[in-house]
């Protein structure tokens, strides 16, 4: 017994050390790549189950990031977040921008091997904006008022009132009018969808009439529920799987000698979220000292390694041209704060309740760091975690709240992101009021020149600043660790894994 | 038969109180399923109205409950909220995963549990018996998730015996499936193999000091047949017992080592059925999960009565 134990001992030793030359080793092999090449599989960790196979009722990130792979709308996002014709060859809109006429892509199928046709299209889109049966599935496209067939290729949308940003929304999924896609999802995307095990897997196999001839570079891709992340990380050096996203600053850490660590901006916009209408956040000059005593920057520092971005107001840097940096309006100013909390009425501070939903590490984090520099200017907070579903009973539907750090997503239109500010949205969590933004928004909303569109979302930046209406922190790092055998991966601005151009290398 | 009949009985007033009793629990828990479904996206009032009224939740509490108990007598477990299809054909298919998880541990822990404690009641060698001491209180000691890490680390990532992430379904690979499991199963054993062990070694020790042996060995028995056929037969009624625990709490699925291997089983559609606010499927899985620790301890005590002759005589 005691040799063995002791020869198991020595065997661990050995193993140890030399995993750990072989890590060293890979490094330099690196680099031998021969360009895209046709053929393989890969393995793609995601940590949440799907919720529905039809890509209307689908809601949560995780589902559509895979869906992504199966269902086009009638124009796509690339990389860059420029909006590209997949479903429909070309589109028009009138002047007015009320009626949006598209012209289907010649030749284009379903996986099923049918032709798309336009009672297709008018199908789906009537599906999703409520024409079909009342029910509004996808609230974005409610203000289509009508869909016509003009002829076999031609559909014409028209609209109740004008909206510049209306051609992002038709991103919305193409599915066939005669197949229930929660059953049999058919689409007109790179990837073919296999089979879906629940808990377990869904696998996706390529589309070889895809429309653009060369993509997708792999035969098949498995989308594999890994719900726990440490075990993500073991799968991974094990090579149970080949991708992973969404790693922290830590597990990066422990995976850059083995994988390739691909770091791009997400699409969630971190903030500590301030209830506007409760005693004392309804007054400005509380929610400025909040901000001035937060140090985003070494939030961004401590929490995501230094790859998120600061930020000041509630828009992405990714959407370049409506993006006006507030990341250095209240920097760090601790005297600022306590002087305003004087002004404000709490020269001795005050009590802050922060509430943070448990299921994200980042979150966590966040929150522990503003406790801690909130101290300085004497508020103290009390942490409230809260279960997830709580989170969004409470805080986020019921709107019980004082404080809570979270992050919302953002969009390819610029008002994704800031209509939750408008006063009388349902989104508007954070009970924020204010009639100039109103203004601001609504006009932004509506006009269709290009360079008021850009001036009043720059406003309305500048007005949300102005009002710390929250404290704005970061745009989260999205971290991917990929296999050395795989190269081509793309980072979008929005939520979505396009495995159409991953390919495998030797 | 009487007492067959008492059993069951008894298993059906439990099921219907814990029925009641988790039905009752989820009207108390915080956090709404619809809108769990629908998260922080834009999703219009009439969906969420619409899908309201698609899972009955617009009823009242004891309409529901009604409806629930009337469809498990009528063959209908009730649609899962989140995967909005039938729950038996959820679970189904997850039972079976953990039930051969199961039955693998099990295997695992009485081929070497027994030979262990038995081996650790007879030597005599003192620094054996420390070994067995530091290994049994080691393994009992490490948390679960640990210790899945660790097997996922040295069978996996450096003995590269096996590759972690990559379960296969049994309908796929029926091998390939099971041989997947016994890492799974080795986890979950390792502390339950220290238990059972240092258990059955302690119920020998107190039966080797007990008079009977000593008559044994005065008759002239052989130390191997006092030990196997006396002390361990004697030794074995509370070590079944034991078992009996360890089994139930098997076939109810190890929501831990489940997640951390990647096993779709019974433990991991639980934990996140709780997260999604799944009631019809916890529903479902807590009824199981009763249903079979009540089963299980009557399969017990049909053994007790083969094994312990004296229970048979007293009915």
């Amino acid at each position: 017994m005691k040799k063995t134990v002791s020869l198991l001992l020595i065997v661990l030793g050995l193993t140890t050390a030399l995993y750990g030359c072989k890590g060293g080793k890979k490094n330099s092999e690196l680099n031998s790549n021969a360009g895209p090449q046709y053929g393989g599989s890969i393995v793609v960790g995601v940590q949440n189950d799907i919720d529905s196979l039809d890509p209307h009722l689908a809601t949560s990130a995780g589902t559509k990031e895979i869906l992504f792979n199966i269902y086009e709308g009638l124009v796509k996002s690339d990389e860059n977040g420029n909006l590209i014709p997949a479903v429909a060859s070309d589109y028009k809109v009138s002047s007015d921008g009320k009626v949006y006429t598209f012209t289907l892509r010649d030749g284009i199928k379903f996986h099923n091997g049918n032709a798309v046709t336009v009672e297709d299209v008018k199908y789906s889109l009537e599906r999703c904006c409520g024409l079909l049966d009342g029910v509004v599935l996808n609230s974005s496209l409610k203000t289509i008022e009508s869909v016509k067939i003009v002829d076999q290729k031609t559909v014409e949308v028209t609209l109740k009132s004008a909206n510049s940003e209306m051609i992002c929304y038709f991103t919305s999924a193409i599915i066939p009018k005669d197949v229930d896609t929660a059953k049999t999802p058919v689409g007109t995307g790179p990837f073919k969808f296999e089979s879906y095990s629940p808990q377990e897997k869904v696998v996706l196999v390529k589309n070889d009439n895809y429309w653009i001839s060369e993509l997708p570079y792999l035969d098949t891709v498995t989308f594999r529920i890994v719900s726990n992340s440490d075990s993500a990380v073991m799968f991974l050096k094990s090579g149970g799987i080949d991708m992973f996203s969404y790693l922290t600053d830590d597990q990066v850490l422990e995976l850059q000698d083995s994988h390739q660590i691909l770091t791009g901006m997400s699409d969630t916009v971190q903030a500590l979220f301030i209830n506007n209408a409760v005693e004392p956040y309804n007054d400005v000059r509380v929610r400025q000292a909040i901000s001035y005593a937060i140090d985003t920057k070494a939030i961004v520092e401590y929490v995501s390694g230094g790859k998120g971005t600061a930020i000041g107001a509630p828009m992405t840097p990714a959407l370049e041209r409506y993006y006006a940096d507030y990341s250095n309006a209240y920097s760090l100013d601790v005297a600022k704060a306590k002087s305003l909390l004087a002004e404000a009425g709490y020269p001795n501070g005050f009590t802050m309740k922060l509430t943070y939903p448990t299921n994200y590490q980042f979150h966590i984090d966040t929150a522990t760091i503003i406790a801690d520099q909130l101290k300085a200017a004497n508020i103290t907070v009390e942490l409230v975690p809260v279960e997830w579903a709580t989170w969004l009973s409470d805080v986020y539907t019921g709107r019980q709240y004082e404080t809570t750090v979270c992050a919302v997503t953002a969009n390819l239109a610029p008002s994704y992101l800031v209509a939750r500010f408008e006063s009388t949205s349902s989104k508007n969590f954070v009970n924020y009021n204010s009639a100039t933004f109103d203004a601001a928004f609504k006009l932004a909303n509506n006009t269709t020149d290009d360079n008021v569109k850009i001036e009043q979302y720059k406003k309305i930046q500048q007005i949300i600043s102005e009002d710390a209406a929250s404290t704005f922190i970061q745009v989260a790092p999205l971290n991917v660790a990929l296999s050395k055998n795989y190269a081509g991966y793309k980072f979008y601005p929005i939520y979505v894994q396009d495995m159409s151009t991953v390919y495998k290398v030797n | 038969m009487k007492y067959f009949a008492k059993k069951c009985v008894a298993l059906i007033i439990t099921l219907f109180l814990i029925s009641v009793a988790t039905f009752l629990l989820f009207q108390v828990v915080p956090g709404d399923p619809v809108l769990l479904i629908v998260g922080t996206e834009d999703v219009s009032p009439e969906r969420v109205e619409q899908i309201r009224e698609q899972f009955g939740l617009n009823d009242g509490l004891v309409t529901r409950y009604f409806n629930f108990v009337k469809g498990i007598f009528s063959g209908d477990l009730g649609t899962s909220y989140v995967y909005r299809s039938p729950v038996a054909e959820l679970i189904k298919d997850k039972l079976l995963v953990t039930l051969m998880l199961a039955l693998i541990s099990v295997i695992i822990i009485v081929l070497v549990a027994f030979p262990l404690g038995i081996m650790w009641a007879r030597v005599t060698n003192k620094y054996i018996e420390a070994a067995c001491n530091v290994f049994t209180q080691i393994s009992m000691s490490i948390p679960s998730f640990f210790i899945g890490i660790l097997v996922i680390y040295i069978f996996s990532i450096i003995l590269n015996v096996f590759v972690a992430g990559r379960y296969v379904s049994y309908d796929e690979d029926l091998l390939g499936f099971i041989s997947y499991l016994i890492f799974p199963a080795i986890a979950i054993s390792l502390p339950k193999i220290a238990m059972v062990a240092r258990f059955l070694r302690n119920a020998m020790l107190d039966e080797m000091n007990k008079d009977y042996v000593r008559t044994a060995y005065s008759k002239g028995c052989s130390k191997n047949r006092v030990m196997y056929l006396h002390v361990l037969r004697n030794a074995l009624i509370p070590v079944l017992t034991f078992m009996g625990v360890i089994v139930a709490e098997a076939v109810a699925g190890s929501i831990v080592v489940e997640q951390v291997f990647g096993v779709p089983g019974i433990g991991r559609l639980l934990i996140s059925s709780i997260s999604n606010r799944d009631y019809p499927v916890v529903q479902i899985l807590i009824l199981y999960m009763a249903a079979a620790v009540i089963i299980i301890y009557f399969i017990l005590d049909v053994v007790y009565r083969i094994v312990d002759p004296r229970i048979r005589r007293n009915q």
